[in-house]
Order: structure tokens, then C-alpha cells, then sequence
């Protein structure tokens, strides 16, 4: 400004001096700029403050390459160390984009080898991001080619898959996992945070190329290893009773066996079989037996499901799954039936219980007996007549158990129910257990209570009906069934056992002790003679009931046996569904009992009796 | 700034004549151009290391050398009276044209995909980009035409005029080199030089208003519809929301978001960037500055922001107190340059407008901007030197 304006040298235009306006507008112009400074400031602020913790952590994710490492899942154990779940070696295989050279034979070989569309891995391969799993799961065979054609870019690491050296064996026990090592059913989802380990990794700093940047160095993460499962299980029960089964169930054309075998003082599960089993190395294969399952079910409504079934390739992805899921399913834990005889077990031991039956008390049977203005007729249409306790148990005569129903009440009889633990789950170690499906107590009349009293009218899991009958004959305490027995720490080595709930004196030693005695007059001399083993002392009971809904004609025959009668190591279901031809309990179930106790009583070290003069019913 | 302002205050009171021992100046200039050759250092060496035979200081050689020429430039066009370059003007307009024009002869040379550099036989390893002549030329020839035109500058016609001037040179920029970004500068320090020369305030707020509504509306119309399908209108739609296309055109607006964020305010430490390990396209060059953020934090950020500030502001000074209007348009003609093209990289940066390649004034790797700039520095002190002159 003060440079004046008076002393222009020349009056030359290119010397013409700066106006006032001019140096106004400078000013303005120099401050606009500056406020544009001010305002990206502002921007950046934003940036470096609020955001910060958002891209810091998205940078992070991009230059680290995270490679991790499968932790070994813990193997599932037979009580004798039989491994019926174990890990095998195979591959992952990732790309990692900035290495890679030639992207058209990387494409085309990994969709090549590992039988994947060129869509699929063409988007894997392209994508810029520091590392892409392609496959998981593959052979190591496979996985050695790959390495061996030595492609820029393409990693095979090394990798476990669960692997099941029995195929079917206690399929619906064991289950099996998923792609992550991820338990989906049976023991394998019930243990998975015990199995499962921690996934160890390798965290890398790599350049936009993939170059690993050294200064950053390395973060490993070692993986530890998953925790081995014991079992009770016992691989040479599980078999023979798996053959027994698969046995029964083509001789009697049954749509399944079940067999349970548990040790009735302690609820350990030693064989669970629920034929036909499926492959756990192919979970998702449909079998042939579910196939035909599942025709027998909805074929007549059905047509074009069973086109589709049978047609096998293009099945519905929904009916594949029900397909799958019927194949899974455990019939002793997750299905209900009606238990029909065994069930007066129940009856008996809540009748002794409460005092208003011994053994010696007499029963009438004419053949039916009238309740309300209902006629329940017994399996003997002419009648049983005039017989004691003991033989009206030996007899599963219904009108005297309908009578004992009625003289126990049915606010006593309802307690009892409860008491024994039927209204409450098991408490099973395996997922998805059933619950007891039983009137209301408000909702119950005579007749209720008197079809209750023979086991009809009402349902239950068989894993319930071996338990509170295993409850009643050891003494009167109701055991947890169970397979998980204990597990081994991966890094110490500590064997942890698990511990289960167990309610004493549900009812009296003497209850029990009587219930053993009535339990094996029935193998001895009455209904399940057919389940008697020379040399062994033998209890149980036979059933045979009608599949629900009634009136199809089906049944479900079921024997209930344990040994030995006085001292009960070893207690056993057998449930054959849906037999064909003859269908009483005591002809069908009760012979595969005998079978399996002959073989396992021996195996247990049982020893054989010699004397059996000594069981005298007077004594009692 | 103290000092200066201080002998202006006392040159004010005594009537005394300005000293012009700019230390401020001086001070900025200096740190602006070392700092960029510190910065420069840190984000290239990586890329240097792999890319140039394990030469990590390939391009801060180069950029060096660049630097040592324009001070030696500068220092020669400080001591010659500005008036002195008055007549290459229409000289200087003419030879950008020519220049612009000769990318497209077998001079030209390619590179990141755009025709931008031409170099002369034999000199193969220093190449010039034609649009940083013309930015210099474009400011000289500006100045001379508002000393020409004198009081016709108020008319309407004169207005038009000195707006049509620059006209040719920024389509050519654009049109020719596919440089939109310097073609945009090019008329951003035209419209300054103009609203400085012209009293007016209504032509350049009505203009002003109508540039605003008609990048909105266009920004709209990209937005909503997809009656344009250019890389232009990609680059757009990528700013609205950088993070839909991070695997694309996002990448890079992206990839510098990360480096601002992973700074945060204090940084990681000089050398410690992440970001220009390859992530970070141009990394020493366009996007410098995301990477002074990423290992100098908000405080580094700061303090370039302040630096370009100061220098401006210090330009300011000269310029009010230049010896005449053609001085006082040169050194505004400078500001306008330096201060946009910081202004719009720092934008892109922080993705407040959309992507387009400009660098950032002295700290970005490229020969050609850093001379050039340095020249127009020289004019500057030229013009300063002037005040001397004026008070002995």
C-alpha cells in the first residue's frame, strides 16, 4: 500500500500499479484458499480420529495373511480303548492372489483336481484379497498332486478330516462333523467344545504382493489339540449286538432293532444300536434302508417323491434332508413308543412300594375285567383264573395288573410315575432325548389309570423304560444313563472323569430285592422263557405292543432282561419294530437277549452257576 | 511470519521501504521440498527396492536431481527482473501448445496408461510434461493480458475474453494429454488471476453458483440413472461410496483411507507405512500424502497444511506489495497454482471429491512439477527482489 502509486516509471500498461481492490481481492482469494486448508483439515480429523480404529483394522485384516492351523480333534474311545473316532491326514487348498503367475492354469487345474466349477474358482482366484480357501477336505493324494505341480500362488497345507474305522458301528451314538471339524450329532455335537481343541495360526505381514515383510516378523499361534473322549461303549458288545440286530431285523423283515445295554448300578452304556445304521464316512449318503424307509411312509400319497427317491440324482433338497435326518435318528433317545408289558415292572414295583401287593396276594382272571363301563380283555381269552402275584407278573396277565393299578390309586400311582423319574428326561449324554409323553393327572379316570398300569395309553423312550426299570431292580436308585465316561487332557495327559446325578431309594432295597425275584420267575418258568441262559441267572420281561396309531396291525415286540437275577451287573433293552410273521415279545426279542447274554455273560466274567435249586418261591 | 509482518508494520509507521529478507518463506520452501524428498525416500524405497534391481534410492536419485535443478532455476530467475519475461507471453502460449501437441508425435511417451510426458532425443531419462509448462505460461500470459486489457477488463467483453484465454490450453490438456485433473488446475488459476484483475463480485459469485449446480446435478444424475457409463462417472459413483468397489476403482480412494485411518494422530512412525508396500498405488507420488498420515499421523498432516499456508500467506504479502499489477498477478497467478493443486490433492486424499491424478506441490514424486514450481518460486522472489529494488 505503500508503495505509492505516484512512482510509476513508465506509464507502460505492464507497469500500471496494483489498485486497492486488487490487494482486497488477494487478501479474499489467500483466505478462501486458507479456509479450503482449514476445512480439509477438518476432513482429516474425522478421518485420523473417528475412523481410525474402522481402517486401522481393515488395513490389518488386508496385510496380515492368516493361515491357520486345524487343532486334532480328540478321539472318541471304546471303554477297553478301541478308537471309533479318529483324525486322517488330508489337505487345504488356498490361493493367494498377488502370488499367483499364471491365473488361467491355476483355474484350471484346481477346477480340474478338485472337481469344482471354473465359475467357482475363477471368483477365488481373482479376488484381491491376501488369502482364498478353495477346498478344504481333500484327499492327500489329490493334495500331493497339486503341491507337485509347484503353481506361483497356490498352497496345500495340511489338514485333518474325522474319520470313523467302523463305518456304521454306533452310528447314531458316535454322529460325526461337519467341514470345520464341527460336531453335528450324537457324541460328537454333546462333547464338541471338548473334542474340538483350539485352531492354532499363522499370521503373516505380507506386501500387497504377498511377500512376507520381515521387520513385522511372524505371530504363530500354536493349535491345541482336542481332548480324547472315553466312552463307555464296548466295541465287542456294540458288534455282536449290532449283528444280533441287523440279524433280527432281515429274519423278521422289521423296518429296525434297537438294542441297549447298560450297566444297570452305574448307567454306563455299553452297546447302543439302532439298525439300520449309516455310514459315518458318508453322513450324507442316503442309505438303502432310508431309502425304502421313507418309500414305505409316503409312497402311497406320494408319487412323485417316490419318482424322485427312486430316481435317486434329482432329489428335492428338502426331502433329501427328511430323508437324512430319519436316517440319523437315534429311535432309543429321540422316539417315544408305548411300552406295553415291560411296563408292569413299573406297576409292580410302585404296587409292592405302596404296600397293597406281596407276592403272595391272589388275582382273579377271567379273562377281561371291567372298568368303568369298559371291558379290557387279557392276552388269554379264557383267563388266567385264580393265581398269586408271582405268577400273575410270570402270566402278564392284564386284568390282575388293572386290578393292582386300581388298589394302588390314582394319586399314589401318579406320585409314583414321578417319583420313579418317568416324567423327567434321562438325562442322556446325547442330544435331542425325547420327553415322556403322559395324561395329566387332572385328565386321568379309571380307565386311564388302568391301561397306565399295563404300560398302554402313554409313551416313553426306551432309554426311560431301561432306565427306571434298571432303577427298580438295583437296589432303587435311579442312575443317569450315560457313554461319556471321561476325557484325557490333550496337554497334560489327566484322565478327568465326568460325574452323573443319581437319586437313592426311589424305593426299598426289599422293593427291589423283590422285583429281581418276580423279574426272573418270568425267564424261568413264565413269558420269557425264551431269554433263559443255561448256567446264568436271568430277569426280565416281555412285551409286545401296538404301534400307534392303532389299528394297523403292527406291532413293537420288546424284551427287558438283566443278570444276573441277584445281582444285576449288566441290564438290556431288545425293541424290534415292526416284525413280520409272529410278533410276541417272548418268541422274537426275547431269543436275541439269550443270544447276547450267552455271548457277553461269559465275555463280563460272570461266572455260571452252578446251583439254581437254591431261587425256592416259598422262600419269599 | 513474525519478522515479516513486523517490518511491514514498521514500514507502514516510518515509511520506510519493505526488507524483504523472507525468512518465513524461505523457511516453508525449504521444509516443503526436503520434507518431500524425506517422504519421497520413505514411500518409494520399498517399491525401488523390487522394481528398480534393488536400487532403493532410484527415485529419490531422480527426484534429487530434480530438486538441485530447480533451486539453480529458480535462484537464476529470481535475479532477472520479472519484466524481463514479459515478452515471451504470446512466446510462452504458443510453445505449450506445440508441446502439448508433440505427446502425440513419436516424442510422446506412455505411461500408467495415459500419453502425458514427451521426451527429446537423447535425454531419454528426463521427461517433461508438457501441462507443467503450460501452467507456468498460462500464469505469465494471464498477467501480461490483465496489464494489456487496463480498464476493459470491467467489461463484459473483457470478462469473456480473459476467460476464453485459457480456454484452448485446458481442452488441449485434456482433450490431448487425458489430463483432466491439470486441465481443471489450469482454469482453476485463470478464474483466480481473473477474480483478482476484475472488481467485480457478481459475475464470479453468479459463475460460481452455476459451476456448484451443475456438478451437483451432474453428481445426481450419475447417482440415480446410468445414462453415463464412463470411467469418469464410475470414479464418481466410487467416491459417493468408496467402499462398494474396494476390488476396482475403489481400490486406490480405499487403499488411502486405510493409510489415513492406521495413522491416526500421532502415526506409526517415519518409515513404518504399511500402506506403500505395494497396497497403496502411487504412494510416493499422488498419494503421498496418505502416507505422511499413515506414518506421521494428524501432527504431520498438520504441519504440511500449516507449511502451505505459510508459504501462501507469505506470497500474499508479496504480492500486495509488488512493485506493479503484473508482478502482483504473477505471484497470485503462483498461489493460485501452488495452493489449488495442494487443495485438490489433499481432497482427493481424503476422498472429499472424486479421484483424479494430481500430485501434490513439492513433496510428490515428478521431475517436471518440482522444477517447474521452483521456477515459479523464482518469479516470486523476482517479484520481491522488485520491493527492494522500489525502496533503494
Amino acid at each position: 500500500m505503500r508503495i505509492t502509486e505516484t512512482k510509476v516509471w513508465k506509464s507502460d500498461l505492464l507497469r500500471t500499479p496494483l489498485r486497492h481492490y486488487h490487494r482486497k481481492k488477494i487478501v479474499q482469494s489467500v483466505l478462501l484458499l486458507s479456509l479450503a486448508f482449514l476445512f480439509l483439515l477438518w476432513r482429516l480429523t474425522y478421518f485420523c480420529i473417528y475412523r481410525a480404529e474402522h481402517y486401522a483394522k481393515a488395513a490389518q485384516e488386508l496385510h496380515e495373511r492368516e493361515r491357520s492351523i486345524k487343532a486334532a480333534r480328540g478321539k472318541i474311545l471304546d471303554r477297553n480303548g478301541v478308537v471309533l473316532a479318529d483324525n486322517k491326514s488330508v489337505c487345504s487348498v488356498s490361493v493367494i492372489h498377488n502370488q499367483i503367475k499364471d491365473p488361467e492354469r491355476v483355474i484350471r487345474v484346481l477346477s480340474d483336481e478338485l472337481e469344482l466349477s471354473e465359475e467357482y474358482v475363477r471368483k477365488r482366484v481373482e479376488k484381491r484379497s491376501s488369502m482364498e480357501r478353495i477346498k478344504s477336505n481333500v484327499e492327500k493324494n489329490i493334495g500331493d498332486r497339486i503341491r507337485e505341480l509347484d503353481l506361483a500362488g497356490v498352497k496345500v497345507d495340511e489338514d485333518y478330516k474325522r474319520y470313523y474305522p467302523y463305518g456304521e458301528l454306533a452310528s447314531k451314538v458316535l454322529g460325526f462333523t461337519g467341514a470345520d471339524n464341527q460336531g453335528i450329532l450324537g457324541l460328537e455335537v454333546k462333547y464338541d467344545e471338548l473334542l474340538q481343541g483350539t485352531k492354532g495360526q499363522i499370521l503373516t505381514v505380507t506386501d500387497a504382493r504377498g511377500i512376507e515383510v520381515e521387520r513385522e516378523g511372524e505371530r504363530r499361534l500354536e493349535p491345541v489339540p482336542g481332548n480324547d473322549l472315553i466312552t463307555s461303549l464296548d466295541w465287542n458288545i456294540q458288534s455282536y449286538c449290532t449283528q444280533l440286530a441287523t440279524q433280527a431285523m432281515l429274519t423278521k423283515e422289521a423296518r429296525s432293532v434297537s438294542i441297549l445295554v447298560m450297566n444297570p448300578q452305574n448307567g454306563e452304556l455299553y452297546a447302543c444300536v439302532n439298525v439300520p445304521e449309516f455310514d459315518l464316512n458318508q453322513p450324507y449318503e442316503i442309505t438303502e434302508a432310508a431309502r425304502t424307509a421313507y418309500l414305505k411312509q409316503h409312497a402311497p400319497e406320494n408319487k412323485s417323491a417316490e419318482q424322485g427317491v427312486i430316481g435317486g440324482e434329482n432329489i428335492d433338497p428338502e426331502e433329501k434332508q427328511k430323508i437324512l435326518n430319519a436316517m440319523w435318528r437315534n429311535g432309543c433317545i429321540n422316539d417315544t413308543y408305548e411300552p406295553g408289558s415291560t411296563f408292569k415292572i413299573i406297576t409292580a414295583a410302585a404296587g409292592l412300594e405302596a404296600g397293597v401287593v406281596t407276592p403272595e396276594s391272589s388275582f382273579y382272571c377271567p379273562g377281561y375285567v371291567m372298568v368303568d363301563d369298559r371291558r379290557i380283555r387279557c392276552h388269554k381269552i379264557a383267563g388266567h383264573g385264580s393265581q398269586d402275584f408271582v405268577h400273575a407278573v410270570m402270566n402278564s396277565c392284564n386284568p390282575s395288573f388293572v386290578t393292582l393299578g386300581l388298589q394302588i390309586g390314582l394319586d399314589q400311582y401318579y406320585n409314583y410315575f414321578e417319583k420313579f423319574g418317568l416324567k423327567k428326561k434321562t438325562g442322556i449324554d446325547l442330544p435331542g432325548e425325547a420327553g415322556t409323553i403322559m395324561h395329566r393327572k387332572e385328565n386321568m379316570g379309571n380307565v386311564e389309570l388302568a391301561t397306565v398300569s399295563f404300560g398302554q395309553s402313554f409313551q416313553i423312550t426306551p432309554i426311560q423304560l431301561l432306565t427306571t426299570a434298571a432303577s427298580m431292580i438295583n437296589g432303587g436308585n435311579r442312575i443317569t444313563p450315560h457313554f461319556g465316561v471321561s476325557y484325557i487332557h490333550s496337554d497334560t495327559g489327566v484322565e478327568e472323569e465326568f460325574e452323573y446325578p443319581m437319586e437313592t431309594e426311589i424305593v426299598s432295597e426289599k422293593t427291589s430285592e423283590t422285583m429281581r425275584y418276580l423279574l426272573e420267575m418270568v425267564v424261568k418258568e413264565g413269558g420269557g422263557k425264551n431269554g433263559a441262559v443255561e448256567g446264568f441267572r436271568i430277569g426280565g420281561k416281555t412285551a409286545t405292543s401296538q404301534t400307534l396309531p392303532r389299528g394297523t396291525g403292527q406291532y413293537i415286540s420288546s424284551f427287558l432282561a438283566f443278570a444276573p437275577a441277584d445281582d444285576p451287573q449288566v441290564i438290556a433293552l431288545a425293541i424290534i419294530d415292526r416284525p413280520t410273521g409272529a410278533y410276541y415279545g417272548g418268541q422274537i426279542a426275547a431269543p436275541i437277549l439269550r443270544q447276547l447274554y450267552e455271548n457277553i455273560l461269559p465275555y463280563m466274567g460272570i461266572e455260571k452257576e452252578t446251583v439254581m435249586e437254591q431261587i425256592d418261591p416259598t422262600d419269599h | 511470519m513474525e519478522t515479516g509482518m513486523q517490518g511491514q508494520r514498521n514500514a507502514k509507521s516510518k515509511e520506510k521501504p519493505v526488507r524483504h529478507s523472507d525468512v518465513s518463506l524461505w523457511f516453508a520452501l525449504m521444509f516443503l521440498v526436503g520434507f518431500g524428498l524425506i517422504m519421497i525416500y520413505s514411500a518409494s524405497s520399498y517399491i525401488a527396492f523390487t522394481d528398480h534391481n534393488g536400487d532403493q534410492t532410484y527415485f529419490l536419485k531422480r527426484q534429487a536431481i530434480a530438486v538441485v535443478l530447480g533451486f539453480v532455476a529458480m535462484l537464476v530467475v529470481s535475479r532477472i527482473p520479472y519484466h524481463f519475461w514479459e515478452r515471451f507471453a504470446l512466446f510462452g502460449y504458443m510453445a505449450s501448445v506445440v508441446l502439448i501437441l508433440m505427446v502425440l508425435t513419436p516424442l510422446g511417451i506412455e505411461s500408467h496408461g495415459a500419453r502425458r510426458w514427451i521426451a527429446f532425443p537423447g535425454m531419454r531419462s528426463f521427461q517433461l510434461q508438457p501441462a507443467e509448462v503450460a501452467k507456468v505460461a498460462m500464469i505469465l500470459f494471464l498477467a501480461v493480458l490483465v496489464c494489456k486489457m487496463g480498464s476493459g477488463i470491467k467489461t463484459l467483453k473483457g470478462f469473456v475474453i480473459m476467460l476464453l484465454a485459457p480456454s484452448p490450453i485446458a481442452l488441449l490438456i485434456w482433450k490431448v494429454t487425458d489430463n483432466l485433473s491439470s486441465a481443471l488446475i489450469v482454469m482453476a488459476i485463470s478464474v483466480l488471476m481473473i477474480f483478482v484483475a476484475s472488481p467485480d463480485y457478481k459475475k464470479f459469485i453468479l459463475a460460481g453458483l452455476l459451476v456448484i449446480a451443475f456438478a451437483v446435478g451432474l453428481v445426481m444424475v450419475i447417482k440415480y440413472t446410468d445414462i453415463f457409463d464412463s470411467f469418469r462417472a464410475g470414479r464418481i459413483r466410487v467416491w459417493l461410496d468408496p467402499e462398494s468397489d474396494s476390488e476396482n476403482t475403489g481400490f486406490q480412494t480405499l487403499q488411502a483411507l486405510y493409510a489415513i485411518g492406521s495413522g491416526g494422530i500421532r502415526g506409526k512412525g517415519l518409515g513404518q507405512s504399511m500402506q506403500k508396500l505395494n497396497f497403496l498405488p502411487e504412494s510416493q507420488n499422488d498419494m503421498i500424502f496418505s502416507i505422511i498420515c499413515e506414518e506421521l499421523g494428524l501432527f504431520g498432516a498438520t504441519a504440511i497444511m500449516l507449511m502451505f499456508t505459510i508459504l501462501i500467506w507469505r506470497m500474499m504479502i508479496i504480492a500486495n506489495n509488488a512493485p506493479d499489477l503484473f508482478g502482483g498477478m504473477l505471484v497470485v497467478g503462483v498461489i493460485a497454482h501452488i495452493a489449488v493443486q495442494a487443495i485438490l490433492n489433499i481432497a482427493v486424499v481424503t476422498n472429499t471429491i472424486p479421484n483424479t491424478g494430481i500430485s501434490l506441490p513439492f513433496i510428490s514424486y515428478g521431475g517436471s512439477s518440482v522444477i517447474f514450481l521452483l521456477i515459479e518460486m523464482g518469479l516470486v522472489l523476482s517479484v520481491a527482489r522488485g520491493i527492494q529494488y522500489r525502496g533503494n
